[in-house]
């Protein structure tokens, strides 16, 4: 059985975004580590991970229903 | 405070109408101006002066339908660091300047170059090679005389930190790289200041407000020691509306820290994504 969730990619992330990225369908279960594994992510660069708004880490697992929100580290000014 | 000025002041004041039609008794900038002179004091010592008798200086009248006169006046009594005067810390500096922060302090060791005029507000052509310290205190200088502004001409470090950052109430992080804003951040937290973080790639960035005793940065960028020296913005450079809404967004925070307001993005993080058309609040913890 898969569910879905939604992914939000910022910065130089947006390439990774996956063509269904609004219903983005998954193996409940499935961990932050190897949902970035999925979409191509380095782990490296997915230093800011949240899951329905709050800061979540690379270990947290995903049901379905989530909104994912994967930002790299970003230091300009 | 000496009578002679409050006399003067009233003496100079008049009586005004806001845009609603409610009354109001003010001053204006020539008379601020002419009074700090005749007094041997700044501008903002006579504007606070004129807003603790119920006077309101002419240049914030704008502010006083949000702001109490107390609120006003807090700005004014404030002491606020902005470390780095590139396309963050330039517009910080001039929206602070015009809010009527009194004693800004300025930290930049670098100079302007062509690179900087996409977004770095302080810019302009003929001051390329010229210290951005240097064109801070012109602009403020320009925009509200009555302001006390000090300028250091050199690069924060772990070694001058504490000094540069002396009785500072608010700090702002305006720095370019993730590995000074971590000495930054320290070194908040030894001075006991706030600290309004804001960094930017491309078209996205985020900002948040740091306590003291908040786990702060490492919250965003991991182990200090494993962070990376530059972010995404080596890959995605720096657009100037975005940059210039994250100075806004750390301007807002820095004057709701001085007026004692609720409902900061303490162990919180504004993120946006102009690109993307996105505004959102994430929690840290």
């Amino acid at each position: 059985m898969t569910s879905q969730i939604q992914i939000k990619l910022f910065a130089n992330l947006q390439r990774f975004t996956p063509p269904s990225a609004n219903n983005y369908s998954i193996e409940p279960g499935i961990s932050i580590r190897n949902l970035l594994e999925q979409l191509g992510i380095p782990e490296e660069k997915a230093k800011l991970i949240f899951v329905d708004g709050v800061k979540s880490d690379l270990t947290s697992t995903l049901d379905g229903g989530e909104r994912v929100g994967i930002f790299p580290p970003v230091g300009g000014g | 405070m000496a009578t002679g000025p409050i006399n003067e002041i009233l003496e100079k004041s008049i009586s005004k109408k806001y845009p609603d039609n409610t009354s109001y008794t003010s001053i204006s900038v020539d008379h601020v101006q002419k009074l700090s002179k005749h007094a041997g004091l700044s501008g903002h010592e006579i504007e606070i002066t004129a807003l603790e008798q119920g006077v309101v200086p002419e240049r914030y009248a704008r502010n006083m339908k949000f702001f109490s006169l107390e609120q006003q006046a807090a700005l004014l009594k404030s002491r606020v660091s902005v470390v780095g005067l590139g396309g963050l810390g330039g517009a910080v500096t001039e929206i602070l300047g015009r809010a009527g922060i009194g004693n800004l302090n300025l930290i930049d060791g670098d100079r302007f170059e062509d690179s900087n005029l996409n977004r770095q507000f302080l810019s302009t052509c003929d001051r390329i090679n010229t210290p951005k310290v240097q064109a801070a205190v012109e602009r403020i200088h320009d925009i509200n005389p009555s302001i006390r502004v000090k300028v250091h001409f050199e690069f924060l470090d772990r070694h001058n930190a504490s000094q540069l950052l002396e009785n500072s109430d608010v700090t702002v992080d305006c720095l370019d790289n993730i590995h000074a804003r971590f000495v930054l951040e320290n070194t908040c937290r030894q001075i006991g200041s706030p600290l309004v973080s804001a960094a930017v790639a491309g078209a996205a960035g985020h900002v948040t407000t740091i306590f003291p005793e908040d786990p702060g940065l490492q919250m965003i960028y991991g182990d200090p020691d494993k962070a990376p020296f530059k972010g995404a913005e080596t890959t995605l450079g720096t657009v100037p509306y975005a940059v210039t809404v994250l100075a806004a967004l750390q301007s807002a925070e820095v004057i709701k820290i001085i007026q004692k307001k609720n409902e900061l993005l303490r162990n919180k993080l504004l993120i946006v994504d102009l690109e993307a058309g996105i505004f959102d609040v994430m929690g840290l913890m």
